[in-house]
Formats: C-alpha cells, structure tokens, sequence
C-alpha cells in the first residue's frame, strides 16, 4: 500500500496555471470518484488559491501516479507535456511529511498563515463525505491536524504580525493593553490607513475620529467607520482626547511638531500617545518621540518590526520542521504495522464498519444531544474498538511465524473477514 | 529546618524563573510558580512554629526580620500574581526574596527573651504593616524595573525577548499606582501604630532613632509619588524611576541601620 502526493503550489506554479488546474468545491466529489474508479483506493482532492495537491493511497504508488496527472491534464484540458514541469510529486514517507508541511502552514506563501488549516480540514471533510477515504488517509489527516496544532503551541510560526496594519495593533495593545475605552484619530486617508484603523476597531477601539483637508471626505470615512469627523483647521484641538493616531497625508512638510506634542501631552496629564506615521514624506516631526509617553512609529520602523516578525517566523520554521520529522517516523511506524499484516486492516475495517453501522443506528435516535455530546460518543467507540484490538493486534505483531499462521485463522473465523482488503471492498460494491 | 527547605524551593524557583526570563517555554513559568508557592509554605511554617515557640511574632533580630521580609515579599507577590496573573513578574522579584532569606535560612536558629520593651502586643501590629508596607514598595520596585524595560523597547523600536512576555505600559503603569498607594498607606498605619507604641512605653512618639529618621524620609518619598501622580498626572516613566529610588533609600536604610547604627530596632543586630 502506498501514498502518494501529486500537485502544484505557489512554489512550481505560476498563477495562470494554478486557476485552470484547480477544483471548485462541486467538483471535488466527482473528481474523488473518477479517481476512486482508477484503482486508487483513497484520495483527498486540496484545492486552494495557491496550490492543488492530490493525495492517494492505492496498491502500487507509481500507477497511482501516473493516474493521478493523466486525470489532472485530461479533467482541465491542459496537455501533460505542459503541466508536467510543474508538478511536483511525492511518496511514502516524502508524501507524508509534505502533507504535515502544508497543514502546519509550513508550505504557505507567509509561513504561519492560519487559512490554510482551514481549507484543508475542509477538504477532508468534502472527501470524506463523498466516502473517499479510509483508516489510512483517515489516520493521515487526523495525525496531520494534531501536527500543526502541535506546530503552532509549541513554536512561534504564527505569533507575531507580518503585516503593517497588524504590527500597529500588537503595538498599541503594548502600549494600551485594552483599546476599548480609546479613541483613534485618523489624518489624510489611504489604503494602508484605513486598514490599520479597521484592525484597531476589530480589536476593540470604539471611538474613531477622522480628518481630512478635504472636509467631505473626513465626513464620508467618519460614516464608514461610525465616527466623527472634524475640520483639517482645527485637528489638533482634538489631540488631546485622542489616543491613537494615524496619519497619512500628501502634506509635504510635517503637520504636527516637537512643540505641539508637547503641549498636548501636557494637557493630557502625560496620558500616553501612540502615533502611527504611514506617510511619505513624514507627516510628524521624528522629534516628537523623544518626549516622555509618546510613542512614534514611522513606517520604517514598522516595516522594521514586520521584517523581524518574518525572520522570527522563518526560524521558528526550523524548529516545526524538527517536529515533523519526528511525527513522519511516527506514522510511518504505524503504516509499516500495517503493512506487515493486511490482516490488520482487514481487522480494522470489519470493526470501523461495525462501529459505522452502530453509530449510524443509535445517534439519530438521541434526540436533542449536542455535537459535543455526539463527538464524545464517537470517540468513545473508536476508544473501545481500540481496546479491544489492542490484544489480539499485539499478538499479530509479536508472534512466531507459526502462531502468526495459526492466530490469523482463527481471528479470521471469529471475525468473519475474507479475503484481501481489496477483494473486500470489492464485494462490498458488489 | 523548614526554613532551609523554604530556601531551596525559592533558589529553584529563582533558577526557573530566569531561565523563563529568556526562554519562551510557558512550562518554566509554571515550574517557577510551584516552587515558589512550595516555598512560601514551608516558609510560612517555619514562621508560624517560631511564632508558638517563642509566643511573639518572629521579627525582633535582623535575621528574622528578614526572613519575615522575604516571606513578605512572596506573599504579595502571589497575590498580585493570583489578581493579575503576569508571569514574568517573578523574574525581577523572586531572586530578592531568595537572596533576603539566604542569611537567616544559613545562620542557624536561637530564640532569645524579648526584652520588656517589646513585650507588648503593638510589636505583632507594627511590624506586620510596616513590612507589608515594605514588600509592597518592592514589588512596586520589580514593577517600575518592567515598565522601564518595556519603555525603552517600545521608544527605540527594538524589541528583545521579553518584549512579548511584559504586559502593556498602562498595565504595569497602573498595578504600579495601585500596590504604591496600598504600600504607601500600610507604611503610614505602620507609622503611626510605632509612634502611639512609642508613647505609650517611652512617653514621646518619636525618639530620634535612625529608623525612625529613616521611614520618615521613605514616608515623604512615596508621599510625593502618589501626591504627584493625583495632581500632575505622574505617571509612566518618572514615577517608575522614583519608585525604584524610593526601594533603594528603604533597602539602604534598612541594611543601613543594621550595619553601621544603633538602634532599638533591632536590640540584637546580628
């Protein structure tokens, strides 16, 4: 048995290519089919803006392979010789750890983006439900989410902000903490500004004045943002209950100076001001962050932070990569148990279609139980099939060849399982 | 005994949490935590059987004056960890209450007879405020040390490791506020409890004794920060600067006092 991995990212790919090789979400479930009818016993189709990966499991990976990319020309009208080079094509235990990679976040265009977790539970899900998958790419993907929640508590890949809007904020919540009872000021206007003021309001900020030289503008963003406009003449009346600005005028010279600040701060009762400078040329006087609670950031000093941020991303990189390693080599332990006996996964599949057909019998009668509750139970029968394996799996595994022999008949008398998993399933269709 | 046990727990404690100062890993913070809760129990009990053997409250020698400090500074420590939960406080708290039990927890143990001066039920009341008050300007001080260093970061754009474990400005600037002005008050009950013992055995309340002289002037230092903050709005790095002077003048004093003076403070110094 083997798995495999066949697709195309960011990496290999460039955008022309990836739109027309990739899946929307309704044709995944014919997609798997197709797929299933090639000999390919279980697959998950992954289809996101920045990769398509199909993943397999079937007897003999090379054929799998090879069906798998004469699918992916032929469903897309793209000829092989064209897709080809940019494939990339991975097996055993090459396929798993880049499956773990993709999952942790490792793979993504900004390592430690937390989306990707998301569409691939998502696939999963649609390939599961179109029955696609078995214990193998089941036990796959479920090891493969265990690993990047690993990934992301033990190590930093998704702590600190790679962006500037969101350096902002992690900035201010240093500096303020709680940013509900705060009020941000918002000068000039500009696609870099408005997002910072949006994330800040996301995080809590409630109260959002806005200025601008041309006054129906202050008006109309004051409305998007539920604030209150004020008049470009008179911003710097309000400085004094504000305590975020951000600025971003096309003024050539700067708009607030030392002296200003000063006084405002002052006034303030040295209340602290954070100010964010995203203009160019510089709209505050950098002398004003040499005064006492007042923090200035121009935007190269948080180009700066974001830069660290990333590095800081990439080392922690290393470190989740060191993780998954060490749970490729786990799994590949179980896979190769596994191999070392089909009879345990015809073991396993007689008792997952066993505990299918119970739960599929009892849970519709509980009326009103919860997902929580209904998870539980789940997990409770999957506990037990465990235990009660665990014996005679051992034994399978631990045994002379002689026992082995004798063991396995009568494991296959008292289970009633025939022959070879795929002949099982064979007549399961039938 | 206890007391060294006590002792042990706390260099733990102060091991892990230094290596957590520059470590990432939460599980040192933990581990730190524990043995300082450990510690402060085994502490607590070495106070308490000293207290029913001797029948006062253990504070009349410089030893057990700074065992009771120490023990002190644990307990509004984990208080403030319990309300606040900012776990890279212990870092620039525990290892004074480790260093302040060295010499009491290594110096073996006597118990000597009160001299009649003392004996009196102001000396447990006294005490216990002004220690407290102590402790707390302590921790004000470990606070103010924070604030400085995530001020300096958060000013120079540079950011080490601790940038991340440090709470916010306005959190350190305010808990800071807040355990000043209970310290502040705890001191002036301390105050005033010595100088009403003072005239009801000595007949004056105030005797000119350099610890008397001493808390006074530590009195009118954090009277000025919590005047200064109310009225001016004192806050951020200035008053993180004058309460870590102000712990400096009172560590001073106290080593002070012990070392060079004459005091009836602490009628068997050493």
């Amino acid at each position: 048995m083997g798995i495999f991995l066949v697709g195309l990212s960011h990496k290999t790919a460039p955008v022309e290519l990836r739109e027309k090789i990739s899946f929307s979400e309704e044709a995944i479930p014919e997609g798997l089919d197709k797929l299933r009818a090639q000999s390919i016993r279980e697959n998950i189709i992954l289809s996101t803006c920045n990769r398509v990966e199909i993943l397999g499991q079937c007897e003999n990976s090379g054929k799998g392979i090879d069906v798998v990319k004469n699918f992916l020309a032929t469903e897309h009208s793209v000829p092989l010789t064209d897709l080809e080079p940019h494939l990339y094509i991975r097996e055993g235990d090459e396929a798993i750890r880049h499956i773990f990679r993709v999952a942790s976040s490792l793979d993504s265009m900004m390592v430690g983006e937390p989306q990707i977790l998301g569409q691939f539970k998502n696939a999963f899900t649609i390939a599961s439900e179109a029955k696609a998958t078995g214990i193998i790419l089941n036990r796959l993907m479920h090891k493969a989410f265990s690993v990047a929640k690993r990934v992301k508590t033990e190590t930093g890949i998704a702590r600190s902000a790679v962006s500037i809007s969101y350096a902002a904020v992690e900035l201010a919540k240093k500096i303020f903490d709680d940013l509900t009872d705060k009020t941000v000021m918002l000068i000039g206007a500009g696609e870099m500004c408005e997002l910072a003021a949006r994330h800040l309001m996301q995080n809590g900020a409630r109260k959002m004045l806005v200025t601008n030289r041309t006054y129906s503008r202050a008006v109309e963003l004051a409305q998007e943002f539920n604030g209150s406009a004020i008049r470009f003449e008179n911003f710097s009346e309000s400085l004094i209950r504000t305590d975020i600005i951000i600025s971003s005028t096309g003024a050539p010279h700067y708009i607030l100076h030392h002296h200003d600040v000063k006084e405002v701060i002052h006034q303030r009762r040295n209340k602290p001001i954070f100010m964010i400078d995203i203009a160019v040329p510089r709209d505050l006087d950098p002398e004003i962050n040499k005064i006492d609670n007042v923090y200035l950031y121009d935007i190269d000093n948080l180009q700066a932070v974001v830069d660290t941020n990333i590095e800081e991303r990439l080392k922690e990189a290393e470190k989740a990569d060191g993780i998954v390693v060490q749970e490729v080599r786990t799994f590949g332990r179980w896979l190769s148990s596994l191999e070392v006996t089909p009879m345990i996964v015809l073991l396993r599949e007689r008792m997952e279609q066993i505990r299918q057909e119970e739960l599929n019998r009892t849970l519709p009668r509980l009326n009103g139980i919860s997902e929580k509750e209904k998870k539980a139970i789940e997990s409770m029968s999957t506990a037990i099939i465990n235990k009660v394996l665990h014996g005679p799996l051992k034994a399978l595994k631990s045994g002379n060849p002689e026992e082995k022999e004798t063991l396995m008949e009568v494991l296959r008398e008292i289970f009633r399982l025939e022959g070879s998993p795929e002949k099982d399933r064979n007549e399961k269709k039938r | 005994m206890m007391l060294k046990i006590a002792l042990v727990a706390y260099l733990l404690s102060t091991i892990f949490c230094l290596f957590y100062f520059v470590s990432p890993k939460k599980s040192l913070g933990r581990a730190y935590l524990t043995s300082a809760v450990a510690g402060f129990l085994f502490h607590t009990w070495a106070i308490v059987s000293n207290y029913l053997e001797a029948g006062h409250i253990p504070v009349t020698s410089f030893k057990e004056g700074m065992s009771f400090f120490s023990w002190t500074i644990i307990l509004v420590f984990l208080i403030i960890e319990y309300r606040y939960k900012i776990l890279i406080l212990g870092s620039f708290i525990i290892p004074l209450a480790f260093i302040a039990l060295l010499y009491p927890a290594l110096a073996g143990h006597e118990i000597k007879a009160l001299t009649p001066l003392l004996q009196s039920s102001w000396l447990g009341v006294h005490v216990t405020l002004a220690f407290l008050g102590d402790a707390s300007f302590a921790l004000a001080s470990a606070l103010s040390i924070m604030y400085l260093l995530q001020e300096r970061q958060l000013k120079s754009h540079k950011f080490g490791a601790t940038f991340r474990k440090l709470p916010a400005l306005e959190v350190l600037d305010s808990i800071n506020h807040r355990i000043i002005t209970i310290g502040f008050l705890l001191l002036t009950l301390g105050i005033i409890t010595g100088a009403l013992w003072a005239r009801a055995t000595l007949g004056s309340y105030i005797q000119g004794d350099p610890r008397e002289i001493w808390s006074l002037i530590t009195w009118v230092i954090y009277a000025a920060l919590v005047h200064f903050r109310l009225t001016i709005g004192w806050r951020g790095r200035k008053s993180a600067i004058m309460a870590i002077a102000g712990f400096a003048v009172l560590v001073f004093a106290f080593l002070a006092i012990n070392t060079f003076m004459s005091s009836y403070h602490y009628p068997g110094r050493f």
